[in-house]
Order: C-alpha cells, then structure tokens, then sequence
C-alpha cells in the first residue's frame, strides 16, 4: 500500500480516538487546570512552529524568499481582522506575483 | 414569541455564519494536499475522517517537506494537535449528553468551531442548537470545499508559481492568531518560532516541530507549578 495511506489512515485514528475518549472517560479523571493550559501551549507552540517552517524551510535549510513578505501581509491583515480566506488568497496573491515579476523567487 | 425561540434561531443563524466562512478555506486544503502528493481519495479521507483543520494541514505540511519518511512526525504532530478536541469532546459531552452512536457523531463533530459557537451560547438549549448547527453545515461545507479544492489543485502544477506555499504558511498563521490574546500564549509562540529558525537547518523535517511541542508541554507544567491560576478560556474562534 501506497505509505501516503498509512500516514492517513494512522493519523486520522489517533485525531479521532482523542475526540471520543472525551465522550466516554468520566469526566473528574481528566479535567484540571493543567491538562487545559498545556493541551493550549502545545497547540499554539506547534502551529507557530509550523508557520516559521512553512515560511522558511527550503532545499538546505532556510531560505528567504516570496514566502517571507506574503506571511509579513498576513500577519498584517489577521491584525486588522481581515477574514481568513481573504488573508490566505492575498498571501498567495503576493507570493505569486513577486515570482511573477522575477524577486525573491 | 418567548425567549429560547430567539436565543436558539440567534445560535443557528451564528453558527451557519461561522460554519460557512470556515468551510471557504477547506479548499486551500484540498488544493495544498493534492501538490503535497497526497491523491484525491486521500485528501478526502483526511477531511471526511480527520475532520479537524490544524491536525490536517499538520499532515500535510510535514509530508511535503519531509516527505514519507517524515510519516510519523506527522502523525505525532496530528495528534498533540488533536488533544484539543479531546479537551473540547469533555465540555460538549457535559453539554450535550449523547447516547449510543449518537456518541460517535458528536466526536467525530467536536472541533474549534463547533465547541465555540456552542460555547458562546446563553442557554443549554441554545448551546445545543448551536453545536449541531454548525457542525452540519462545517462538516458537508468543508468536505465539499476540499473537494474542490483537490480537484483544483491536480490541474494547477506548479505550486511555487501561484503561491501556495505562502498560503500553507498563512494558514496556520491564521489558525494560531486567535490564541495569541494574552501574555502567556505569546511567549510561547515567540519561543517556539526561534527554536524552529534554529533546529530548521540542523534536523530532519517535522521534528523540530516535536521538540517545540516537548518544550511547550515542559513550559505549561512549569507554568503551573509557580503560577497555578487557571487561565480563563482561550483560542476558540
């Protein structure tokens, strides 16, 4: 089988077995200040880490490109509560015109 | 006319807003996940099985950078990002009170959106409405848009030259900037972007991204301990 399947398949059990053991384990066993402000932590921790890879990661190791003014926009639009589509299409806009025109390719 | 009437017509009306301003970008999605050389099939089973928006676009950005060698980074990265949901699957549970296979449904509907709208509501009743309304219209809306999406992006080829790659990087920006309110959840964001300029270069794709999840989790507990006030609810947007 294609590995692509198992990475699918595995990944999307893990996601749905979290979603259900919230239905089916009591709840005083796993509620608590603690595992609510780290599950936070750890969700903003991956995605920003996420961001700054999806941002500068290249062929060996980091690379400045079109990438890096179009997340800049981003950042910009999000603060001035731009809706999320808008703010996505925009960055590829900019993205894909710098290249267009030949900068930061 | 009385009052649950309004605050239930107010919770579905919200929640068909949420759901369909949300679904819109399951088509950056599927596009981005068919040029990470996941087929169609597969982009579909992430989201119809999946179901829940960061975890998905972890998969996906891991693999097309890492490649398949990277598979369990992702999976691993899918799934601290679903401990979320578990969290959320607690507080709907309470609320919603589901039996039998009706269990099931609400788990797999049980993401960011759906707990916040039910969240936001001024009455159980209302909470309910509000849940179920949005998770309807998110799940068909999503998984129709992805499909689209993935249709899209298997006639695009080049990814580079239309930006896509700039607009996988503004996606989690967009999915992490409604947490970014208080003191805490900024220090962590900031500390976790350096550590990633720094690991990037030096390690294999998609573990940087587990140590800074390490790093958050030993962050939280240390948190904890020296200053344990409970931090009031946060992110669901």
């Amino acid at each position: 089988m294609d590995p692509i399947w198992w990475i699918v398949l595995a990944a999307s059990a893990v996601v749905f077995a979290l979603k259900i053991t919230g239905y089916v384990v009591p709840q005083r066993l796993v509620q608590g200040p603690l595992l609510t402000r780290v599950a936070g932590l750890v969700t903003i921790g991956l995605l920003s880490s996420l961001v700054v890879a999806q941002t500068l990661s290249g062929e060996e190791g980091l690379v400045i490109d079109a990438r890096v003014p179009a997340v800049a926009l981003a950042g910009v639009l999000l603060w001035w509560r731009v809706p999320f589509i808008v703010v996505i299409i925009l960055a590829a806009a900019v993205a894909a015109g710098l290249r267009l025109m030949g900068w930061m390719a | 006319m009385n009052q649950p009437d309004g605050e239930i017509r107010r919770a579905r009306s919200q929640g068909i807003q949420v759901a369909l301003a949300v679904s819109l970008y399951g088509t950056s999605f599927g596009a981005l996940a068919v040029v990470a050389g996941f087929s169609v099939w597969q982009t579909m089973v992430l989201s119809l099985v999946m179901f829940s928006g960061a975890s998905q676009f972890a998969v996906i950005g891991i693999v097309a950078s890492g490649g398949v060698s990277a598979g369990l980074a992702a999976v691993l990265s899918a799934g601290l990002l679903g401990i979320r949901n578990g969290l959320y699957a607690l507080r709907m549970s309470a609320l919603l009170e589901p039996r039998g296979l009706m269990r099931f449904v609400a788990a797999q509907l049980t993401v960011d959106e759906s707990t916040a709208v039910a969240s936001a509501q001024p009455s159980r009743e209302a909470g309910r409405a509000g849940f179920w309304t949005t998770a309807a219209f998110l799940f068909v809306g999503w998984n129709l848009s992805t499909l689209a999406g993935a249709l899209l992006g298997d006639v695009m080829g080049d990814v580079r030259s239309f930006g896509l790659d700039a607009a996988a990087a503004a996606a989690f920006l967009g999915l992490v900037w409604p947490w970014l309110k208080r003191g805490e959840p900024l220090v962590v964001a900031i500390g976790a972007a350096v550590v990633s300029v720094v690991l990037l270069p030096v390690l294999p794709a998609g573990i940087p991204v587990l140590i800074v999840a390490v790093l958050a989790i030993g962050f939280g507990i240390y948190r904890h301990r020296v200053a344990p006030t409970k931090p009031e609810s946060q992110g669901e947007s």
